[in-house]
C-alpha cells in the first residue's frame, strides 16, 4: 500500500495564533507555541509528526501562511539481503 | 564510519540523501500562496474571514489566468484596504457605492473581469440602492458579499444582517425585531430580480465550506464571459472582535446561529 506523508511550513512571523488551523486538523498535529512571534502572538507549531498533507489547515488559515507538502511513498520491495562474512551485519536492499 | 573521517563529498552526499527523505521539497508542494495574493501582513484581526475570502479570489484569478484582466472594487469597511492584498487593478468606492462604480468600469471595459467586494453594512445598508439597481439592470459583474452580521470597522454596530436577539453596540439588549426590523436577507431578495444570473450563499468556517466558496467564485468569473447578468456570492463570515469571542468560538457561533438563519447553497442557478 502507498504511504502518504505530509508536512507543513508556517510563516510564523505572520501567524496571529487564531488556532483555526489547529481545530481544522484531523490529525491534531498543531498547537500554539509558548513563545511569541515578532508581532506578539503565540504562533502555530507542529506537535506531532503525523501530518498527511490534507491541506485542511491551509484552507482555513485567514492569513494564507501555511504551505503544505505531500508525498506518496510507494511500498519498497526487498530485493536482496546481504550478510557479511562474520555474520554480524545484515543489510537489506530495497528497490 | 566515524563522522570525523567523512570527506566533504561524502558529507554532501549524506545531506542530499537526507534532503531526499524530507517531504518538504518543491515537487511535493500541494498548497502554496498564490501569486495574486500579495505576501504581506494583513491588518485583519486574528481569525477574521476576510483573509480567507481574499485568498479564494486570488486563487481563482490565478487559476483562470486573468490577473491582468481583472478589476476589483473595494468597499468602505474593514476590507477597505483589499487592494493592498490583491495584486490586480483595484478601485476604492465610496461607502456602499461599489456596485455603481463597478457598473461604470464594466461598461467602459466590457472585456475585463470586474468584481466588487463588500461587507453587509456597505452592501445592504448604505449601498442597498446601488446593489439592487445594479442587480436589476443585470450588470455583468460579480459581487462578493461578506456577511458577518455587524459593522466591523466602526466597532460593532448593528447591521441590517444582525440576527434577532444578537447584541451589538447599538442593540445592547439584542436586536429587537419589533423596533429594529428583521434581518435583511438581501441575497434572497436580489435573486428575485431578472437581472441576476447566479446567486449563492457560502461560508469559510470549515475546509469543506472554503472549497465550496471557491468553486462558487470560480463559476461566477466564468459566467462573466457569457454576459448573462449579475452574479452574487455571499460569504457568511465571523467577526471575532466585535462578536467578542475568540476565533474558534466565533466559528462555532457562526455554525450554530448564522448558518441556520442564512442557509448555505445556491439561491438562483443558471437555467442551462
Ligand atoms: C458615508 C459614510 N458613512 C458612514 C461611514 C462609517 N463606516 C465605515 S465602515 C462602516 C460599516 C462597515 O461595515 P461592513 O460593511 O459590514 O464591513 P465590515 O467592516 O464588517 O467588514 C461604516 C458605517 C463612512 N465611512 N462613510
Ligand atoms: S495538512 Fe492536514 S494533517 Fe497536515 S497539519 Fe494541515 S490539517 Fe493537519
Ligand atoms: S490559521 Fe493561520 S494565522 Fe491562524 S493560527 Fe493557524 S497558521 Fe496562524
Ligand atoms: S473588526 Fe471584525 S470584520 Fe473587521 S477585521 Fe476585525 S474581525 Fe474582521
Amino acid at each position: 500500500m502507498a504511504k502518504v506523508k505530509g508536512d507543513i511550513v508556517v510563516d510564523i512571523n505572520k501567524c496571529k495564533g487564531c488556532e483555526l488551523c489547529a481545530v481544522a486538523c484531523p490529525q491534531e498535529s498543531l498547537e500554539l507555541s509558548r513563545k511569541l512571534n515578532s508581532k506578539g502572538y503565540h504562533y502555530i507549531v507542529k506537535i506531532e509528526d503525523n501530518c498527511t498533507g490534507c491541506t485542511n489547515c491551509a484552507m482555513v488559515c485567514p492569513d494564507g501562511i501555511i504551505k503544505v507538502y505531500r508525498k506518496t511513498e510507494k511500498k519498497r520491495e526487498q530485493i536482496a539481503t546481504i550478510t557479511n562474512v562474520t555474520g554480524d551485519i545484515t543489510v537489506t536492499v530495497n528497490s | 564510519m566515524n563522522e570525523k573521517t567523512m570527506t566533504a563529498e561524502e558529507d554532501l552526499r549524506f545531506e542530499q540523501m537526507l534532503a531526499e527523505e524530507s517531504v518538504c521539497t518543491k515537487e511535493n508542494i500541494v498548497f502554496d500562496r498564490t501569486d495574486t495574493l500579495i505576501d504581506t501582513n494583513m491588518h485583519y484581526c486574528p481569525g477574521c474571514g476576510h483573509g480567507v475570502a481574499h485568498r479564494l479570489i486570488a486563487e481563482v484569478i490565478d487559476e483562470l489566468d486573468i490577473q491582468k484582466d481583472t478589476i476589483g472594487v473595494a468597499p468602505v469597511g474593514c476590507s477597505v484596504l483589499a487592494y493592498n492584498y490583491l495584486n490586480i487593478d483595484m478601485n476604492g468606492a465610496a461607502h456602499g457605492r461599489a456596485a455603481a462604480v463597478a457598473t461604470g468600469i464594466k461598461r467602459v471595459l466590457p472585456e475585463k473581469y470586474v468584481f466588487t467586494y463588500q461587507g453587509d453594512g456597505d452592501l445592504a445598508a448604505i449601498g442597498t440602492g446601488e446593489t439592487i439597481h445594479a442587480c436589476n439592470r443585470g450588470e455583468n459583474f460579480l459581487i462578493v458579499f461578506i456577511n458577518n452580521g455587524i459593522y466591523g470597522m466602526t466597532g460593532g454596530q448593528m447591521a441590517p444582517t444582525t440576527l434577532p436577539g444578537m447584541k451589538s453596540t447599538t442593540s445592547p439588549e439584542g436586536r429587537d425585531i419589533v423596533t429594529m426590523g428583521s434581518p435583511l436577507k438581501i441575497t434572497e431578495l436580489i435573486a428575485q430580480l431578472p437581472g441576476t444570473y447566479y446567486v449563492t450563499r457560502t461560508a469559510v468556517n470549515s475546509p469543506v465550506n472554503v472549497r465550496k466558496a471557491k468553486a462558487a467564485i470560480k463559476k461566477s468569473f466564468e459566467y462573466q464571459k457569457l454576459n448573462k447578468g449579475t452574479c452574487l456570492v455571499e460569504i457568511v463570515t465571523n467577526c471575532p472582535s466585535n462578536w467578542k469571542m475568540n476565533p474558534v468560538e466565533s466559528n462555532k457561533w457562526l455554525e450554530d446561529n448564522m448558518l441556520p438563519f442564512y442557509p448555505l447553497g445556491d439561491i438562483k442557478k443558471p437555467s442551462n
